[in-house]
């Protein structure tokens, strides 16, 4: 039963309401740029810290002298480990990871010490001038050699082995298709650099703004790790400059409160783009083995695969990653039979937790790579061996469980593939528009095309039993002129998806309410929960829809109350907001709201859960997910085989988005996606050598420009989903997760190599 | 602004940035135009993402050409004539009779074609397509690519902004835009 | 700590006579980066931006003669005829932003490996006017003044007043390869000039060695095995051409590529780009 259901003439469609294109709230300062990120925060007093990092990737602490660095002017303070009073860790899942590194350095770029001074500049010479004592020890890079390597962590070396066991593991086929496959390590390169502002409060205290993903997880780390009470420690986001994940963990929180309290002034820290690469998780470096088995006809019969994630120095979110490749190692598919185990485990290499698409990113490479290689072995068009073993509802998931909501993955392949295919190239187009671009590498002679497709499924929301909710406020008034405004609030952090936008309409369509204010994002209201997942339009939207429905019960009871009875039994349904007033259905009585106002405001705070979920069990069973997500991708690229440069020419897509509450900002979340989709196909990785990054800058890390983005031309299913908000399902990670499967199945058909691993470097179709 | 904190070495000029001279009394030699402008000067509308010049978000022009503030060591604009994203919407120099405050044309564009996300790469952006269709009014779609790839956007894949730059061309022929 | 900013060379000379440990300013590309990077500290910088006369380019009969201070922009936009490989390889150097302050000056100067105008320079056997107060000018041969990556032998009271190349006819093309379509680092580029009037093929290779490199060898072959009359070779010639072209490069692996797919893409560059001229 979908809660968008409304009566005709009421809340279904409203100006600035929920289906309507809406502009952003945030839209005038941010085209103007007056908008305040967190790097824009300024205060007269601040001071500016950073922190010093280690160059090696493993070694042993001896001694640190900050002597000299405390002494040069300009300088407040110097802090190492010895001076964080609380919790030396934190962590996402497990706090495992030191504030400051103490003893032992277990990854390049692990922070050290942290000071604070008046001027940047100072700060980067005073960081310069602590002197490390380091013994250096081997660094364990290589994932396979970690479970059979000593502990490089009091906790061990493995973060998770988890096991999946579904139908007979002795099932056989006809056809068997076997592949390795290889995921580098990419990384989020949101524009704005992790950045915020502590201020010491008169209680001892302090306010922290901060851009951030999760101010309430934020918040219960930082006051462990300062031992100071919950309530001694506030939080407010500041503007945030794109997240992708790389924002759910600590990275200067912890540094830059202690720095504050250390020295009494507000401090501020930005990060440089290379301090950025270093201070955030990236997505996980994966090696993956399958074995597809299927009838002669097609159909498949089992999955088997063994996947290894690399989850970096600490823990983060690897255990969540891994049950999202392991759950999902089979893609949108039924396969009565799998064996599938999954691995995610510690090395010396940079920390690696969220990165939109979350675990799925990495198995969607896999098992699509494998459907076309099961394909070519069945002789069978790819496309139709998809549809043929497309999920729908009612249909088992790896872990057994049932989909009971929508599952349209027979209607986004359709979708995608009617998309017409991009004109053939002519001889007339610019030289530019070639693989290789401004650099005329190629004629079009050089040139061969392909087209790809590829599909995915993605659970939305947390899973394996986590008692996800959001928690909104609404509070409905007159305005000084008269005039009704509702103010919302919940500490769901905008990023950049427009969630502020969103909670504006909901508020516009369930309260009739031309204005609405939004409240601070603050840890003065309870959580939101984090904004990743795809979850922040169910969890944090269906929390603004109910504390505003809250609002509307109360007006009702109001109106009802005006005709001396409570709002109860059959006279519940008997009263209606109707534009702009209550209406008696019976007695054809109206209530204008503004009169019901008059009483005084209603100010309500409602938290909206998903439905529960379970663990998995010891085989990797259970219903451990609420929701799923689907899309398909069709690519079509041109490439210079003999160079191995490819342009990526058109992206076609089917997105099952349950129902596109503002159909604008659902397309900028596909084209969005696409282009990370994208980056991770031809150009983007973190290049580790030893457990070093060698190109920790945006002059090495390469995401896509203007010149590399390909149109994209998008078909939305929409199906509203059972349960949740207004029957739409979140639209952030499926764009990323099928397009860099689709842009390899398209170069592999241009140049007919095999093509395991992603990115796709020049070498690997050319030598 | 305030007094500007205490600095390593002090170094004093003048900096005319959307038409109004700003006294920058005491930096130090190595500060770019952009932190001055950020840090110093209280423009924070140009955005430092990379500090390198490689990826536009603090385009400013500075005598007329499209520039990576960044990049730009401010003491040497100091006669040079800056304009920074918060001149855009001035009017000043932009469109004829703009009242001051108002959106330009493609600060509008942007918004109504859906361009903005996180938003920390528009500032650059703006500046960098009034830029392109002060020169080149009728730029087709590969010159628009070309022009805005020193832009890196993370959010948005580029396809509204390619849309917004078509619907400013597009009003400014005399159409509606989309 | 000071900034000097002159109005003409001759200030320009005197600033940076009075403080030899200035660093010299242009358009900011490398200096400032590296500034913000922490990598330098400058203590006095002597800027250019101003000096009028760094800024032009002039054609006498036998030379195109870069001022320092001629940006990327300006050779993209106004010497595609006079210098079409140039033109080429300015539009792939970083972003419009960057070209519009960049310099060639500044490329030649810092002399990375990757300089994306220096294949081209050093095909035409471009040469590197460097002027002090004290000693005047002196000419120094691209292929002497840069030493090793990112060195040079300018001394420090000199700057560079102008780069200067042959006039040459005859077809030219620059082929840069990067991971992206725009605004990347070369992973391997290269130069040719089929200078018809000496009838000499000259090719340079860029992020295929410590230094720009000329092919010599492959030059001396194709330019033996062509028929300057009509501008054609046969498709051996092209294929041994491409292989020397190969084999004069000395890459390394590296972050950005490796040295099997440089040497590789230096064949395929050469093959192709001789046939573009010549067709």
């Amino acid at each position: 039963m979908s809660t968008t259901t409304v009566p005709p003439g009421t809340r279904g469609d409203v100006e600035g309401g929920i289906g309507r294109t809406v502009d952003r709230p945030d839209g005038t300062p941010k085209v103007s740029g007056g908008f305040a990120f967190s790097s824009d925060l300024h205060h007269d007093r601040m001071l500016w810290g950073k922190a010093l990092r280690s160059p090696h990737p493993h070694a042993r602490i001896r001694s640190i002298d900050t002597s000299k660095a405390a002494a040069m002017p300009g300088v407040h303070c110097v802090l190492t480990a010895d001076d964080v009073p609380g919790n030396p860790n934190h962590g996402l899942e497990h706090t495992d990871q030191p504030v400051f590194a103490a003893d032992v350095v277990r990854f390049h770029g692990e922070a050290i010490a942290a000071v604070a001074a008046e001027h940047p500049e100072q700060a980067l010479r005073a960081i310069r001038a602590i002197e490390v004592d380091y013994e250096i020890l081997e660094p364990l890079t290589d994932p396979e050699a970690a479970l059979d390597a000593d502990p490089i962590h009091p906790d061990g070396n493995l973060f998770r082995h988890l096991p999946l066991r579904h139908g007979d593991p002795d099932a056989t086929g006809e056809v068997s298709v076997e592949g390795t496959y290889e995921v580098g390590m990419q990384d989020q390169a949101f524009l704005g650099p992790e950045s915020g502002m502590a201020i010491p409060t008169e209680d001892g205290g302090v306010e922290l703004l901060i851009s951030t993903q999760w101010l309430h997880v934020d918040h219960g780390q930082v006051a462990a790790c300062l031992d100071l009470p919950p309530e001694k420690v506030h939080l407010a986001l500041a503007g945030v400059g794109g997240a992708f994940g790389a924002r759910e963990d600590v990275s200067l929180q912890v540094h830059v409160c202690l720095l504050a309290l250390a020295t009494g002034r507000p401090v501020k820290i930005q990060y440089s783009r290379e301090e950025s690469f270093h201070g955030h998780v990236h997505r996980h470096p994966a090696r993956m083995w399958f074995r597809h088995t299927a009838t002669a006809d097609g159909d498949l019969v089992k999955l088997e695969a063994r996947l290894l994630l690399d989850g970096g120095a600490y823990a983060s979110t690897s255990p969540a990653v891994l049950a999202n490749a392991v759950c999902f190692a089979g893609g949108p598919y039924v396969f009565p039979n799998a064996v599938v185990d999954g691995w995610a485990v510690r090395t010396n290499n940079p920390p690696c937790g969220a990165m939109r698409g979350f675990g799925v990113v990495q198995a969607c490479f896999g098992h699509e790579s494998q459907m076309d290689k099961l394909a070519d072995a069945l002789g069978m068009d790819p496309v139709e061996l998809r549809l043929r073993n497309a999920m729908k509802p009612g249909d088992p998931l790896l872990t057994g469980q049932i989909i009971t909501g929508t599952a349209p993955v027979r209607e986004v392949i359709e979708a995608c593939i009617a998309h017409p295919l991009p004109g053939e190239p002519g001889p007339d187009d610019p030289l530019m528009t070639l693989p290789g671009g401004a650099g005329l590498t190629a004629e079009r002679r050089d040139v061969r095309r392909g087209t790809g497709i590829a599909v995915s499924i993605k659970n939305l929301m947390y899973s394996e039993g986590f008692d996800d909710f959001s928690t909104a406020r609404c509070r409905l008034e007159l305005s000084p002129d008269g005039q009704p405004v509702a103010t919302v609030q919940c500490a769901a952090a905008e990023v950049g998806q427009g969630f502020v936008t969103l909670a504006q309409q909901i508020a516009r369509s369930e309260l009739h309410v031309e204005r609405v204010l939004l409240g601070p994002a603050d840890t003065s209201i309870g959580s939101a929960g984090s904004t990743s997942a795809s979850r922040q339009t169910w969890m944090s939207g269906g929390a603004v829809q109910i504390a505003c429905r809250a609002v509307r019960e109360e007006l009702l009871a109001r109106a009802a109350g005006r005709e001396g009875e409570p709002l109860a039994g059959s006279r519940r349904v008997r009263f209606d907001l109707r534009g702009s007033d209550v209406v008696d259905l019976d007695s054809g009585a109206t209530f204008p709201v503004v009169d019901l106002l008059a009483e005084g405001p209603i100010d309500l705070t409602r938290e909206h859960h998903h439905a529960p979920t379970d663990p998995l069990d010891a085989d990797g069973q259970g219903n451990a997910h609420v929701s799923f997500a689907f899309a398909a991708h069709r690519a079509v690229v041109d490439v210079d085989p003999e160079l191995g440069l490819v342009r990526v020419v058109q992206i076609a897509t089917g997105q099952d988005v349950g129902k596109a509450l503002n159909p604008r900002a659902v397309t900028g979340q596909l084209e969005g996606g696409i282009a990370q989709g994208l980056g991770l196909a031809v150009m983007e990785e973190i290049v580790v050598d030893d457990g070093r990054v060698r190109n920790p800058s945006f002059t090495d890390y390469l995401i896509p420009t203007a010149l590399d983005v390909a149109p994209v031309v998008a078909t939305l299913i929409e199906q509203p989903e059972p349960g949740a908000p207004f029957g739409a399902k979140g639209v952030g990670e499926p764009p990323t997760i099928s397009s860099t499967p689709a842009i390899v199945s398209a170069i592999r058909a241009a140049t007919g190599r095999d093509l395991t691993r992603v990115p796709v470097r020049p070498q690997d179709i050319c030598l | 602004m305030t007094t500007p904190p205490p600095t390593p070495d002090a170094l004093a000029y003048d900096l005319t940035i959307n038409d109004r001279t700003h006294s920058v009394p005491s930096a130090w030699l190595g500060e770019s135009l952009l932190y001055v402008l950020r840090e110093r000067l209280g423009m924070p509308g140009s955005k430092n993402a990379c500090d390198q010049g490689e990826c536009g978000s603090c385009s400013v022009q500075l005598d007329g050409q499209l520039v990576c503030s960044c990049c730009v060591l401010a003491a040497d604009a100091a006669d040079g004539d800056i304009r920074t994203v918060e001149g855009v919407a001035s009017g000043s120099g932009r469109r004829d009779g703009a009242p001051e405050g108002e959106l330009s044309d493609v600060q509008q564009a942007f918004l109504d074609e859906g361009a903005v996300q996180c938003g920390f790469c528009i500032p650059g952006l703006i500046v960098s397509v009034h830029d392109l269709l002060d020169r080149v009014p009728d730029a087709d779609e590969l010159t628009v690519r070309e022009a805005i790839s020193g832009n890196l956007c993370r959010c948005t894949g580029y396809g509204r902004i390619l849309e917004a730059v078509a619907t400013v061309q597009s009003r400014r022929a005399g159409g509606g835009g989309s | 700590m000071s900034i000097a900013r002159p109005t003409d060379l001759d200030g320009a000379l005197a600033a940076i006579a009075e403080r030899p440990d200035a660093h010299v300013l242009a358009g900011g590309t490398d200096l400032v980066v590296e500034v913000n990077l922490g990598h330098r500290r400058p203590d006095a910088i002597v800027a250019l931006r101003r000096v009028e006369e760094l800024r032009r380019h002039e054609l006498t009969d036998t030379h195109l003669e870069l001022g320092a201070t001629v940006t990327y922009a300006t050779v993209e936009r106004d010497l595609a005829e006079l210098a079409p490989g140039l033109a080429m390889a300015a539009r792939t150097v970083g972003s419009p932003q960057i070209r519009n302050a960049g310099t060639i000056g500044g490329n030649v100067g810092t002399s990375s490996p990757a300089g994306d105008t220096l294949p081209w320079l050093r095909a035409l056997d471009a040469e590197v006017v460097l002027v002090s107060a004290a000693d005047g000018e002196r000419i120094v041969p691209l292929a002497d003044f840069i030493t090793g990556p990112k060195r040079t032998i300018r001394r420090d009271d000199e700057l560079i007043r102008a780069v200067r190349v042959p006039r040459v006819a005859g077809p030219q093309h620059v082929a840069k390869i990067g991971t992206r379509n725009a605004m990347v680092i070369a992973v391997a580029s290269l130069a040719i000039v089929v200078d018809t009037d000496a009838r000499r093929v000259r090719v340079g290779l860029g992020s295929v060695g410590p230094v720009p490199l000329r092919a010599t060898a492959a030059e001396d072959l194709v330019s033996d095995a062509l028929d300057w009359d009509a501008l054609t070779c046969d498709a051996d010639t092209v294929t041994a051409f491409a292989r020397a072209c190969s084999e004069a490069s000395t890459p390394i692996d590296d972050h950005r590529s490796t040295a099997a797919y440089r040497r590789h893409a230096v064949g395929v560059l050469a093959a192709r780009s001789l046939r573009r001229c010549l067709s």
